[in-house]
């Protein structure tokens, strides 16, 4: 990393880019508004992807320009400079150099840079300037600069900088025309401009910062006043006491809506689903194929699609958080608390994000610049109660436990069990963050250094394009994982046949393999019917929910809510207790094991914490199921 | 472990010196009445003078804004008092009180 990239940057030849797909990059520092930007052109044209062997995610999304011309957009980290330092630098580093394999040289860049905060991020300018592509300065948050009585000439920016500048509010959709003429042109002529200014030396910050105080004042920038709000709404959301109470009180309203809120969604989706379950199966003549679709696929599938209500709303929490700004105070309340287990604030992010899913939470740990606590909170993310285990926490505390009230209406039994199963996760992350980082990863205490943004107001496109990005990724799931299980399960429980019929569910192959397991899995209260769910769970944890409702299905108890009385009668309270106890410590996701691998950059690690987290699973699945038979 | 003094006109000595002695330097520092940031009290403001930290802690902490020369404002704190947030050159950013007494005001 000493190699000096920033100050060879301006000779290096530009590469031929091949003249079919036009790349745009947009480049910015962190919260600059790029995601804004990058939604506001692309729209529901977008996805997201992986850049092959680093983790960082980046999106690449299509705008259209006029009839049958598109420019491909591709969002990269936000970054303060263009040293390759962290993961994210390097991936927006690489990019813009065409050093990135699979992807070729952007033909021109779109610098966003904050407005109401110019001076300062005019530093990024410098360098991107340098790269010698047709760059559009784009001054976001304009609507706020004025608001603010702050102001610039853009014309004379525009001079200063030898690129056109557009004075934008990408949440508000002011000022997009000259982006979308931008992207058409640019990607028209095909040579590159030099750029004819004389730029500061790139590594040295103070001159490059000495540079863009100077082109601030031949612009005649006025910086805005500060941001009222933001210091009022921190008075609260950061005072020693009602900052605290806020914080808990946010923890606590998440889960509440996600358990109680989300109730009459469920009820919905459930209804619908065994409603057009009943109908498609009275349009089926054929016995058998009608077994297999109804009661193999549509329960399989169908009682994990219930679920998509809760989930939705559990990242819709944690949108409205990241894009308010709140997030960044949460982990800086939380950042004390972090530091005694060795971690820092900014470990917070991700694992809250991985009370969403582990997957996206290990890909947000780039931004931790500590190898290892980078690591420490790799492995402690999948004890976080994603969403997949919610599915089956829901079914097992909905069947075992009575909901009474706690705290008036607010606050009930069944919300309180589960939210203490999120804290048993919580526990048992930290204690194995206190255990690597004491052993394994032993490091001096890191440094937490942290821009927190202003407050702002979500924008909708922003939360709507997470929510269905979700939604897709959890319903592809469901018609492929999860579809493929029903599918082999309804089959292996109905081989081999006896006299041309189906046999018992016992005495079928999914029976015998559960039978086989059985011994190992009594100790903590489970039948040979949970066993085959926890086999097909591996792959992932909401398999099981799937897995038993074809299961019971093939029983015949597959009415709504029946489910839940199957399992009452065929699970005592102590193997409820060591059921979720083992769910919510078991490492039962394919994708996270992936991404572990690809992380760390090896089996050794996902195969260490596999162990580890099943391990735990079972000895304290044992110990819950002993407490509970002891004790009711 | 090498560290970088960054003086106000933007050139940068070299010291060559571990983690104890920096820490023996900031304690020295203190009685020759050079503050740092964690010395400064809630709406007060200080003009930055140094980094005490690694160059490469140090470069961050330039890039979001705390250079020689610029005037720095504490203003919220986490509850409990540490980390605390700090103006600086139009942002707002948090330091723990480790990283802010390495941060030398004139």
């Amino acid at each position: 990393m000493g190699d000096c990239h920033g100050c060879s940057v301006a000779t290096i030849p530009l590469p031929q880019v091949a003249a079919r797909r036009h790349i745009v990059a947009i480049v910015g520092p962190p919260n600059s508004g790029k995601s804004t930007l990058f939604n506001r052109l692309t729209g529901l044209r977008q996805k997201v992807a992986n850049f092959p062997g680093v983790t960082v995610e980046h999106r690449m999304g299509k705008v259209k320009l006029e009839p049958h011309r598109e420019v491909y957009v591709v969002d990269l980290p936000g970054v303060y400079s263009l040293m390759p330092r962290t993961e994210d630098e390097r991936v927006t580093h690489d990019v813009l150099l065409g050093e990135m394999k699979n992807l070729a040289r952007p033909d021109a860049v779109l610098l966003i840079l904050d407005s109401t905060n110019l001076a300062r991020h005019l530093v990024l300018a410098a360098p991107v300037l340098s790269l010698g592509l047709p760059t559009l300065v784009i001054l976001n948050m304009a609507d706020d600069l004025k608001r603010r009585e702050g102001g610039i000439d853009s014309a004379e920016l525009a001079m200063q900088l030898g690129s056109p500048v557009a004075l934008v509010s990408a949440t508000k959709g002011q000022g997009m025309e000259k982006v979308f003429d931008f992207l058409a042109s640019a990607t028209v002529a095909a040579a590159p401009k030099k750029p004819m200014l004389e730029l500061p030396v790139i590594q040295d910050i103070p001159k490059c910062r000495a540079w863009a105080a100077n082109v601030g004042d031949k612009t005649r920038y006025h910086a805005p006043a500060p941001p009222l709000w933001t210091r009022r709404l921190d008075a609260l959301f950061l005072h020693p006491v009602w900052g605290l109470m806020v914080f808990l009180m946010v923890v606590i309203g998440v889960f509440q809506t996600i358990f109680a809120g989300a109730r009459p969604l469920m009820d919905g989706v459930q209804a619908a689903i065994s409603a057009s379950g009943q109908w498609m199966g009275s349009l089926i003549p054929n016995e058998a194929l009608r077994s297999l679709l109804v009661d193999g696929v549509w329960s399989g599938v169908g009682s994990v699609v219930v679920f998509l209500p809760q989930i939705l709303l559990l990242f819709l929490f944690i949108g409205v958080l990241e894009d308010s700004g709140y997030l960044a105070r949460a982990a800086l309340i939380a950042d004390r608390t972090m530091a005694r287990f060795g971690l820092q604030g900014r470990s917070f992010i991700p694992l809250l994000s991985a009370y969403a899913c582990a997957v996206p939470a290990i890909m947000a740990t780039r931004t931790i610049e500590n190898k290892r606590d980078r690591m420490a909170t790799i492995l402690i993310a999948p004890f976080m109660t994603c969403s997949a285990r919610l599915p089956v926490y829901t079914l097992i505390i909905a069947a075992f436990l009575p909901e009474k009230p706690l705290l008036g209406v607010f606050f009930g039994t069944r919300a309180a069990a589960l939210l203490s199963l999120y804290a048993l996760g919580f526990l048992a992350a930290i204690f194995t963050a206190r255990l690597l980082k004491s052993t394994v990863l032993k490091s001096s205490r890191s440094s937490f250094v942290m821009e927190m943004p202003p407050y702002r107001w979500p924008t909708l496109q922003s939360l709507a394009l997470r929510l269905i990005d979700r939604s897709r990724v959890f319903l592809r799931r469901a018609g492929t994982v999860i579809l493929a299980v029903a599918v082999v399960i309804w089959i292996l429980a109905h081989l081999p046949l006896a006299g041309g019929k189906p046999p018992a569910i016992g005495d079928s192959i999914a029976g015998m393999i559960g039978h086989t397991v059985e011994p190992a899995i009594q100790p903590l209260g489970f039948n040979w019917k949970i066993g085959i769910g926890l086999i097909t769970s591996l792959a992932a944890r909401e398999v099981i929910v799937g897995t038993l409702g074809t299961i019971y299905g093939i029983e015949g108890t597959s009415q709504s809510r029946g489910l839940q009385q199957a399992l009452r009668q065929d699970l005592a309270p102590g193997g409820a207790a060591a059921l979720l106890v083992f769910f919510a410590f078991a490492m039962q996701c394919m994708s996270t094991m992936a991404v572990v691998r690809r992380e760390t950059g090896g089996w050794r690690w996902p195969a260490i914490q596999f162990a580890y987290m099943t391990g735990m699973a079972y000895v304290c699945a044992f110990l819950a199921n002993r407490a509970v038979t002891l004790w009711f | 472990m090498q560290s970088v003094c960054l003086t106000p006109w933007g050139r940068y000595s070299i010291l060559v010196s571990d983690v104890q002695m920096s820490v023996n330097k900031s304690s020295g520092a203190k009685k020759l009445n050079a503050r740092n940031l964690a010395e400064l009290k809630r709406g007060e403001s200080g003009v930055l003078d140094r980094i005490e930290l690694p160059e490469h802690d140090a470069r961050r902490l330039m890039e979001m804004g705390f250079l020689p020369g610029h005037a720095v404002t504490l203003g919220h704190s986490a509850p409990g008092g540490d980390p605390r947030v700090f103006r600086v050159d139009g942002s707002e950013v948090a330091l723990r009180r480790e990283t802010a007494v390495r941060l030398i005001l004139r």
